[in-house]
């Protein structure tokens, strides 16, 4: 059974939205992927979302009664996980049509707590105390080790940033989108050494939706837009807390999840048209492009620096401006899908010309987890 | 006792023989008996072989220093220090933990990584936490 992303959207708006609560940026996301698909609530029979409120509350606030319900939650990659669960349901017949939604009042935080841990639990006990303070001081704390074992450089760390703002630049919707040079991140303030401020994501306000059926059951149902297939799709997770990931200079989680849903996809890198890599903090492409096989070990800093994921590259990679420019609510992954989609559809706003396949690889965490999704224009 | 404005690490069962040691001035690691492997963070088993027959034993308190990252954000509690060193060090028996390093200037050519490291401990409320200060030519 071919299954597709039938209907795919974010939120109106992005950025500093205190007039939204997350779960009211979660409803609009929903709505606006159901009139991209050209359906309605009462096709829905399956909801996913993230923790807190949950997939409960948003098939309740928009009037669905579910017969499937996923409330995975390993933070950013969540939704490629739920996507990859919905390919799983919807082929066992658990459910038809699921809506995957995402809101997260990550700037403003409104109508959600704000992410905490007690005293008493592992990240508690053996990371709080030692004065990590978000993800720019965690999730950091891997890069100098690469660069040790490498030979990567704080310029080609900074290239990763000046790649990204040369697809901002063409995106009306990114929040930051004047061109910058190496000498500018490296100038930019220092938030946690090696880190510069604009090595690290921004932080916003938003949300975003897909709508997952079967192809039959969309040309049912006469989903207009352009269908995108899933044909594979891969998970996995190395550490909860990343002073005990495996290796500091490769992400088991990439590997794993990216060999897996290129095995079920049946592809290559060189069928490869467009990719999307999570980029919480500018290293980590560096790792996904080497985990995923684009490069070889040591090799993503030049290749990045040699403009080869840049407009125009062979490899274009993080096309919206990412979660260095684009926009990052703490969750990015959903926007990752979602630009992997518009890119399919040909509606990019930095289109990139003949995309037929992407691969779109989730973060969760500070290398906690991983999802991988390949998806193309055409059926498998 | 010193009132640290730290946060402080709460102790669980699985976790208790951890922080016994430290307040005793010892660094306790678990090691498993079939494979004879050492292992953190506390846990009833062994990651490697899923053996539940493990012991507690006192490491050496020398480390290396893996990695690290020199935060000029500072998180609550920590914004008398200036910038400091979130760490993430090597022991001699082979297992990591994130510490901060102390006793040396807070600079990216005094933090070279692989350098030699020793264990002190750092009185946190109810709880001692252990840190690490350089080992070697620094001292
Ligand atoms: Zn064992």
């Amino acid at each position: 059974m071919n299954i597709v992303i039938a209907g795919a959207a974010e939120t109106d708006h992005l950025g500093k939205l205190p007039h939204y609560s997350a779960i009211g940026l979660q409803l609009e996301a929903a709505r606006n992927a159901l009139a991209d698909a050209g359906l309605t609530k009462d096709d829905v029979d399956g909801v996913a979302a993230v923790g807190m409120p949950g997939p409960v509350q948003v098939a309740h606030a928009l009037g669905v009664t579910p017969a499937w319900l996923d409330g995975t939650g390993v933070g950013g990659s969540s939704f490629l996980f739920h996507v990859r669960h919905a390919v799983a349901a919807i082929r066992a017949g658990l459910c038809h049509t699921v809506l995957i939604t995402h809101g997260e009042s990550g700037r403003s935080h409104v109508g959600a707590g704000r992410f905490g841990l007690g005293a008493d639990s592992l990240l508690g006990q053996f990371e709080l105390p030692y004065g990590v303070f978000g993800p720019a001081t965690t999730f950091t704390v891997t890069a100098l080790r690469y660069m040790k074992e490498t030979g990567l450089t704080h310029e080609q760390l900074a290239e990763v940033a000046v790649a990204q703002r040369r697809w901002a630049h063409l995106n009306p919707r990114a929040m930051m989108r004047d061109l910058i040079t190496v000498d500018d991140v490296l100038a930019s303030r220092m938030v946690a050494y090696p880190f510069h401020l604009l090595e690290c994501c921004l932080v916003t306000d938003g949300g975003g939706a897909l709508v997952v059926t079967s192809e039959e059951r969309a040309r049912a149902l006469g989903v207009r837009k352009p269908l995108v297939h899933v044909l594979g799709t891969g998970e996995s997770a190395d550490s909860p807390i990343v002073s005990q990931m495996e290796d500091f200079t490769t992400s088991k989680a990439f590997r794993r999840s990216s060999e897996a849903a290129f095995a079920e996809a049946k592809i290559d890198h060189a069928d490869v048209d467009h990719l999307m890599i999570y980029d919480a903090f500018a290293h980590v492409p560096i790792y996904g492009l080497e985990d995923m096989g684009f490069v070889g070990r040591g090799e993503a800093g030049a290749f990045i620096a040699e403009g080869h994921t840049s407009p125009g590259g062979r490899l274009p990679m993080n096309t919206n401006g990412g979660g260095l420019s684009y926009t990052h609510t703490g969750m990015y992954g959903m926007f990752a899908i979602l630009e992997s989609v518009r890119q399919l559809r040909g509606e990019a706003a930095a289109q990139v010309p003949d995309v037929e396949l992407g691969v779109v690889l989730g973060n969760g965490g500070m290398f906690m987890s991983a999802a991988t999704l390949v998806l193309a224009n055409r059926r498998p | 006792m010193t009132t640290s404005p730290k946060p402080a690490p709460k102790p669980t069962p699985d976790t208790q023989p951890f922080w016994d040691g430290t307040a005793a001035g010892e660094l306790r690691v678990q090691r498993c008996l079939t494979c004879s492997r050492h292992y953190f963070y506390p846990r009833p088993s062994c990651p490697r072989c899923g053996s539940g027959d493990v012991e507690w034993v006192t490491a050496s308190g020398r480390a290396t220093l893996y990695s690290y990252v020199i935060n000029h954000r500072p998180a609550p509690g920590f914004q008398d220090d200036g910038p400091y060193a979130i760490a993430v060090v090597e022991l001699e028996e082979g297992v990591r933990m994130m510490t901060n390093i102390v006793g040396v200037d807070i600079t990216p050519e005094n933090l070279r990584l692989d350098m030699p490291l020793r264990v002190v401990f750092e009185q946190r409320g109810d709880v001692r936490v252990p840190l690490f200060e350089p080992a070697g030519a620094l001292r």
